[in-house]
């Protein structure tokens, strides 16, 4: 079937004249003005496709992209096949899908009339937007509630993917934390990120069922030293002292598990921690500027830790304001969050804002679905957010409302490897 | 790629029929290989032929308005042979649809409203139709004898609730009225193909189109759970058991064809997914648990009918459709009470999320079946 290795994009060219056309040259001179406010290569590179094969996945180090639709999965079979037929099927389409073709290979318009098309077809004629599709497997995949080894897998289960511990101020809904899977799609156009976790969704009808989802927007962390600092919904700078995929020494010791560090599947992986963080706008908005940066320890104008001058300059925790107090308050959320008080533990994070429309009292239901990479979360994750949830000044104004824990494998190799092959066979 | 598969289903037909067209190169125009032009605007709806073969026909409309629109190809008396809904402006759609010889009407519905504009269709001579097959024939006949067994109740289950309204007796009226439902969402898409006669019997109070009165089954549930008050009733009961005569007796007449069948299996199947998981159905009795199981019953009854044949093409989905209606009815079986079912409103959200889940699990293969059913 010829079709299915016409990529979405040549499509768009091909078509001509037909309606298809018409959409689809609506679409690339979308692309075009956005890129021409950016930088031309910038545009070149939104619409882009990011390799899907390779050591490791992609979606972590990747130059993050700036929409999210992230779906955590309950899985209702008690077969290991289907799970295994599952994860092959989702391969094949995380592959296709990333590189800007339909979901399935048939496609979207190109089956039987009588069936529905094993593509949804919302992401005909757009460019594959630098999608990235990440999978990863939650504790209970390796043991269920009562203790059952579900899939004959429970020995693998890594140390490192330990429950997490409750911390300070935790206000977990238990119907958005957790899952047995969870894939996170990002891209530069929602579109085409809703559209990888619908059609995913889809394709696991009958095996897995969606537990929850969050769509996000406006990337909080750069995770290249070739992107700008975004801003978070706070208004300040997020992400600065991120680990940066250029750090290849940092990635080696902080984000990648390395041989011998658990089961052998893991090793190449990375473990991925998500918390959906409410932050409680209106008091926030009413705080003065300086109990603002106070309570982050930063600038809100340029991101400068406080007593620096530029947003990269080293933080100086032991510096003295004009009044002998710290420059960089004993609670604020840099000092708490910096590795060298916690061990030097650091994360590649790459969360994004959300806003989920309102709350029914008038306030803004948004704030931070928060994502970090991490070699080992009892070493990284576990005692920075302890470090936070006991003191960080900014508590007063977050609410940590969901929170997963997953092991993403590492890389699909090749075309005839899987999401997970190393976990079953 | 698609032409090229019609054009070949067509030409397998003409063979059983008398080696004819195909083998000439099937270049007559309007012939059941090329697809009939059909150009809808918002004041008219034109097709490229007023005379197709028997057969099936593909009707190719391609919407140059600026109001949304449907199509629909009717036999006398309004029964909708097949239809498109939702074309946008400046889309293309396809109709695929079986027509033995006869007279037809095709009509586009700018702004999905009213009686559409109409034009005359003419189907001549004689094909094979598509239950030509001896185990799709065999469905179908199967299925008339389904619909026949759940009519033969539906119609007294009526009288009795319709009675019991007149005779003011709410308890007795409350007991019944999941009862005759059952009978009716059994057979829903039997019951679709009469146009207005569904809405009338089953229609929900926010679906009732601008000048149309609220009747049927839910107005009476309202007045018995909403208000209690049925002493005003009895006219509204009167009209629905008219209703109900009238759909038996067209229901008894009417033959699906197999696709007919395997589309309504997976229309039952969203049908609880839409209106029954979420308690819309029924949402002041709560019965509409009743209403689910009837409904895969119904969906069980239509996949039972093609068996035989499905077997034939696919044992495989078979299988994975007898297992997964298995796992739905013991889902299902968990809420029972008594000789019917718990309420909609006694159900946690946890337990209607393991409803939803197998509901899903469930249409999934079904919604397969048409693809096989048609294929070859």
């Amino acid at each position: 079937m010829s079709e299915s290795r016409v990529s979405r994009r040549r499509v768009m060219t091909l078509a001509g004249l037909g309606v298809a056309g018409v959409a689809g040259a609506a679409a690339s001179a979308g692309a075009l003005v956005r890129g021409a406010i950016d930088a031309p290569a910038a545009a070149q590179e939104a619409a882009g496709a990011v390799p899907f094969y390779g050591d490791h996945q992609a979606g972590i180090v990747t130059p993050a992209q700036d929409r999210l639709h992230f779906v955590a999965f309950d899985v209702i079979t008690k077969s290991r096949e289907r799970l295994v037929d599952l994860l092959q099927e989702w391969t094949q389409a995380a592959a296709r899908m990333t590189a800007g073709r339909d979901a399935g290979a048939i496609g979207a318009v190109n089956g039987a009339p009588e069936a529905p098309p094993d593509d949804t077809g919302e992401a005909l004629d757009l460019p594959p937007s630098g999608l990235t599709i990440t999978v990863g497997f939650g504790p209970t995949l390796f043991r269920d509630a009562t203790g059952a080894d579900r899939f004959g897998i429970a020995a693998k289960r890594p140390p490192a993917l330990a429950d997490l511990p409750r911390f300070p101020h935790d206000a977990l809904d238990p119907a958005i934390s957790g899952g047995d899977l969870c894939v996170q799609a990002c891209a530069h156009d929602p579109q085409v990120a809703v559209h990888a976790i619908r059609n995913l969704a889809r394709i696991g009808m009958g095996v897995v069922s969606v537990r929850w989802s969050q769509l996000g927007f406006g990337r909080t962390s750069s995770t290249s030293t070739a992107q700008a600092t975004p801003r978070n919904l706070f208004g300040f700078k997020d992400g600065t002292a991120n680990l940066k995929a250029e750090e290849t020494d940092l990635l080696r010791d902080q984000l990648w598990v390395q041989p011998g560090d658990g089961p052998d599947w893991m090793t190449g992986g990375s473990y991925l921690v998500t918390r959906k963080i409410r932050m409680l706008i209106e008091t926030w908005d009413r705080s003065p500027l300086a109990e603002q940066e106070a309570i982050i320890g930063r600038t809100k104008g340029t991101g400068a830790p406080l007593g620096r001058q530029r947003e990269f300059d080293e933080i100086d925790l032991a510096a003295k304001g004009a009044d002998g107090q710290p420059a960089v308050p004993v609670d604020s959320h840099v000092r708490l969050a910096h590795h060298s008080v916690n061990g030097g533990a650091r994360l590649l994070r790459r969360g994004y804002n959300f806003v989920d429309g309102s709350d029914g009292l008038g306030r803004l239901n948004a704030g931070l679905f928060f994502i970090a990479y991490q070699r080992d979360p009892r070493k990284q994750f576990v005692p920075i957010q302890r470090s936070l949830a006991g003191s960080d000044a900014l508590n007063e104004y977050l609410r940590h409302v969901s929170s997963g824990l997953f092991a993403c494998p590492r890389g699909v190799r090749d075309g005839g490897d899987y999401l997970g092959r190393a976990l079953f066979e | 790629m698609r032409p090229t598969r019609v054009l070949a289903l067509a030409c397998a037909g003409a063979v059983v029929a008398g080696l004819s067209a195909c083998t000439a190169g099937g270049q007559e125009p309007g012939a059941a290989g090329g697809p009939v032009a059909v150009s809808a605007s918002d004041t008219a709806c034109e097709l490229a032929s007023a005379e197709v073969p028997a057969g099936t026909s593909v009707f190719s409309i391609k919407n140059g308005g600026a109001k949304v629109t449907e199509f629909y190809v009717y036999a006398p008396g309004d029964r909708i042979m097949g239809e498109v809904e939702n074309i946008a402006p400046g889309l293309t759609r396809e109709l695929h649809v079986e027509l033995p010889s006869g007279t037809y009407e095709a009509a586009c519905k700018p702004g999905m409203i009213g009686k559409g504009i109409r034009t005359a269709l003419k189907v001549t001579g004689s094909a094979e139709p598509l239950t030509a097959d001896a185990a799709l024939a065999d469905a179908t006949d199967s299925y008339q004898r389904y619909v026949r067994s759940q009519t033969d109740a539906l119609l007294p289950k009526t009288e009795e609730f319709v009675a019991a309204i007149k005779a003011g007796d709410v308890a007795k009226a409350k007991a019944l009225y999941p009862v005759a439902r059952t009978y009716w969402e059994r057979i829903e898409p039997v019951a679709e193909i009469f146009g207005d006669l569904d809405p009338k019997i089953d229609g929900r109070e926010e679906v009732i189109a601008d000048g149309m009165e609220f009747t049927g089954f839910h107005r009476l549930e309202k007045d018995l759970w909403a208000t209690g008050d049925i002493s005003k009733s009895g006219p509204i009961a009167d009209r629905l058991l008219a209703d109900v005569k009238e759909i038996v007796a067209k229901a008894n007449a009417e033959k699906l064809t197999p696709l007919q069948l395997a589309n309504g299996a997976k229309e039952l199947l969203d049908e609880v997914a839409t209106g029954k998981i979420t308690g819309e159905e029924d949402r002041y009795s709560h019965t509409d648990l009743w209403d689910f199981a009837a409904n895969l019953e119904g969906s069980k009854a239509a996949i039972a009918a093609l068996r035989p044949a499905l077997e034939q093409r696919a044992p495989d989905l078979v299988k994975q459709l007898d297992s997964e209606f298995a796992a739905t009815e013991a889902a299902l079986g968990k809420h029972r009470s008594g000789d019917g079912w718990k309420l909609h409103n006694q159900l946690s959200q946890a337990e209607l999320k393991e409803l939803s889940d197998v509901i899903n699990a469930l249409a999934e293969p079904i919604s397969k079946v048409a693809a096989t059913i048609a294929a070859k």
